[in-house]
């Protein structure tokens, strides 16, 4: 086992991926020379070339159109992200190309290729630099859409991710790329259709992806001392959610309650609730309960930051307050 | 050598009678085959927006039949023509219009989503200057092949075809910029037909000469008659031999005119009679005829045979997308994920 930084976990991943197979490359913007925004492709260009970190001009939507063309003909892109705010200026390339070229094209092509970056809300870094943008691409067909959460999982997701077939969204957060953790010295993949059980419990099931993870983990400490039993589940995958795990815990706990960063309305929870009412209604006692970013633009101040976002104690006041309403 | 010309009237190659008949084919092919699409949208045989060519067959065959089997292009909404240019048969295109099984896009694309991986077709796009980027991205590919794989049979050229109105947008701007930059073996293809829809060029365009953009990106452009399709090809043909060389990208404007409406469901009310007539008087294939019969390359009853053979190769893509099985019902889902 060795100590690693969650930065330096994806990066270990995108270096071993391009040693295994001269396809994969790197593209996006300050990826090569200046090492990606948050290092993650830090000095690969020295060891792989400029042609395989490859530096691109500020130009969103071409550079994710490139991939995709780059992809129909063989090779195996990941395109970074600066910020995956900036792929609002892609979204026409990541849900017409990206997403729908292979259904549209009667499996005439295939696009093997990730669009990776950090998303989430940061410190203070104003509205624009702050989109969860995992639910706005949500409804676009064809994309796998991952959110890794520690440098075990980022690791093993990235590189299950650069191997699949098909276009993975994967989202990073800006505020765990410094997060420590020991992970194994060998290679390993982790699946990217499935969830992570963080913590067991019988009581209440609470769904969470990306940094919430760690707000509810702390929120667990507290409900604990109540005599609370959470089970927390890291949803890892966003698109498609994998609903054997969630079920199989809802059927233990009879109680749901979903952690999101991404904005209420039309956010991940809401596509959630409708889908565990759809297949598990009968296990449920309580309403299923979401806990998301109010629906604002992100403000820069710190205080009116902070009150938009979901906190331990929110989590902890909602979780008692479901268990009250039990049938 | 930065250039921005007209293309001059000497030709590069012989034309001989092979060739002229080759070029001559696939351009009655192309009209042809969209008469028969007018027909069939009509009778309602199918469904959407439709795009048609007439009139512009000179830049398609004049472009593609220059180009190998290897190569890729990558086309608009206005893509049928492009895709038969490049070998797709008849048939597949037509099926795929009647949106069935055995169309080129297996009956999930339709008449703007022709996409054909066997003859290297990266795609009708139908959103206006998407399909530049990606055709960018297999330029690269090609590249990356090279200099990375080590591939020294990698030289495909990749050619992108987008019209007027897509030279006002961004994705055009930027990947001039980058196809230059990085010596891309890729033909930017303009077929100024002078309207998008109603949007008369120069009533969209401070410089409405396109070919003039490339200087500021530090390739060629190059002005051409786009209802010549030996003056098309002759330029295309420098511009695949630069491209292959590694020297870099062209942007071709080639002027043409579409003698229909933009799409079948376009009353074309705005565009003058005059202009129209004009413009007729200039359809390529019939010029093509008077260069083939008066140089003495090929007699008109061989053109007579040709046109009749091309009639029943459209006939017959016709039977052949009617009897044509719809997707089956099962498949509804197949495509989405590999």
């Amino acid at each position: 086992m060795k100590k690693i930084l969650l930065y330096e976990a994806l990066r270990e991943a995108i270096d071993e991926e391009m040693a295994h197979n001269a396809n994969v490359f790197v593209i996006g913007e300050d990826v090569g020379h200046y090492g990606g925004s948050y290092k993650v492709t830090k000095d690969l260009h020295a060891k792989y070339g400029d042609f395989r970190v490859l530096d691109t001009p500020i130009a969103e939507n071409s550079f994710t159109g490139i991939g995709v063309g780059a992809a129909m003909t063989g090779l195996r892109p990941i395109v970074e992200g600066m910020n995956m705010s900036f792929l609002l200026l892609a979204f026409n390339q990541i849900s017409n190309n990206v997403g729908m070229l292979r259904y549209t094209s009667g499996g005439n092509y295939t696009i093997p290729m990730v669009i990776r970056g950090p998303g989430g809300i940061g410190r203070q870094l104003g509205a624009e630099h702050s989109q969860r943008l995992e639910a706005y691409f949500h409804a676009v067909p064809g994309i796998k859409i991952v959110a890794c959460s520690t440098p075990y999982n980022a690791k093993g997701l990235l590189k299950s991710a650069i191997q699949d077939e098909n276009p993975v969204l994967f989202f990073e957060h800006v505020l765990l790329y410094n997060i420590k953790e020991e992970i194994p010295e060998k290679e390993y993949y982790l699946p990217l259709d499935k969830a992570e059980i963080v913590e067991e419990g019988t009581d209440i099931t609470i769904l969470t992806y990306s940094r919430m993870r760690y707000h509810a983990i702390d929120a667990n400490k507290e409900l604990k001392k109540k005599n609370i039993s959470a089970e927390i589940i890291d949803l890892i995958s966003l698109k498609p959610f994998d609903l054997e795990t969630i079920g199989k815990s809802i059927k233990k706990t009879h109680n749901v309650l979903i952690v999101e960063e991404c904005t209420k309305t039309g956010g991940i929870a809401a596509e959630l609730t409708s889908l565990i009412n759809e297949n598990f209604y009968n296990h449920i006692d309580s309403p299923i309960t979401r806990l998301s970013t109010e629906d604002l633009p992100t403000p820069y101040n710190g205080i009116l930051e902070n009150a938009i976002l979901v906190t331990p104690n929110k989590i902890v006041s909602m979780a008692e307050a479901l268990l009250k309403l039990k049938v | 050598m930065i250039q921005t010309e007209k293309a001059t009237p000497k030709r590069s190659e012989d034309l001989s009678k092979d060739l002229a008949l080759t070029l001559y084919k696939d351009m009655v092919l192309g009209r042809t085959f969209e008469d028969m699409c007018a027909q069939m949208y009509y009778r309602g045989k199918m469904f959407g927006f439709v795009h048609l060519y007439n009139g512009q067959e000179a830049v398609s065959t004049g472009v593609i039949k220059a180009l190998k089997d290897k190569d890729y292009i990558c086309s608009t909404y206005r893509d049928h023509v492009h895709a038969l240019s490049k070998g797709v048969p008849p048939n597949q295109v037509m099926a795929e219009l009647f949106g069935k099984e055995t169309g080129c896009s297996r009956g999930r694309g339709g008449s703007m989503h022709i996409f054909s991986s066997t003859y290297n077709v990266l795609g009708g796009f139908a959103f206006i200057g998407e399909g530049i980027p990606v055709a960018t991205g297999a330029a690269l590919q090609t590249v990356y092949r090279k200099q990375v794989l080590k591939d020294s049979n990698s030289d495909q050229v990749t050619a992108c075809f987008f019209g007027d109105g897509t030279t006002n947008n961004g994705q055009f701007y930027e990947c001039l910029n980058i196809a230059s930059l990085w010596k891309l073996p890729i033909i930017f293809v303009v077929e100024n037909n002078q309207w998008a829809i109603g949007m008369a060029h120069h009533r969209s365009t401070s410089i409405p000469e396109i070919h003039k953009k490339a200087e500021g990106f530090g390739l060629p452009g190059i002005e051409v008659d786009g209802m010549d399709v030996l003056a098309v090809r002759d330029i295309t043909l420098k511009a695949i031999e630069r491209a292959r060389k590694g020297e870099g990208p062209t942007l071709i404007e080639a002027l043409t005119y579409r003698f229909r409406g933009h799409s079948l469901a376009d009353p074309d009310e705005l565009r003058s009679n005059e202009e129209k007539q004009a413009w007729l008087q200039r359809d390529p294939i019939k010029r093509f005829e008077q260069v083939v019969l008066e140089n003495k390359i090929a007699e008109n009853n061989e053109l007579e045979n040709i046109k009749e053979e091309i009639k029943s190769i459209v006939q017959d893509s016709v039977k052949f997308a009617e009897e044509s099985p719809n997707p089956d019902l099962k498949d509804l889902h197949k495509y989405l994920f590999v």
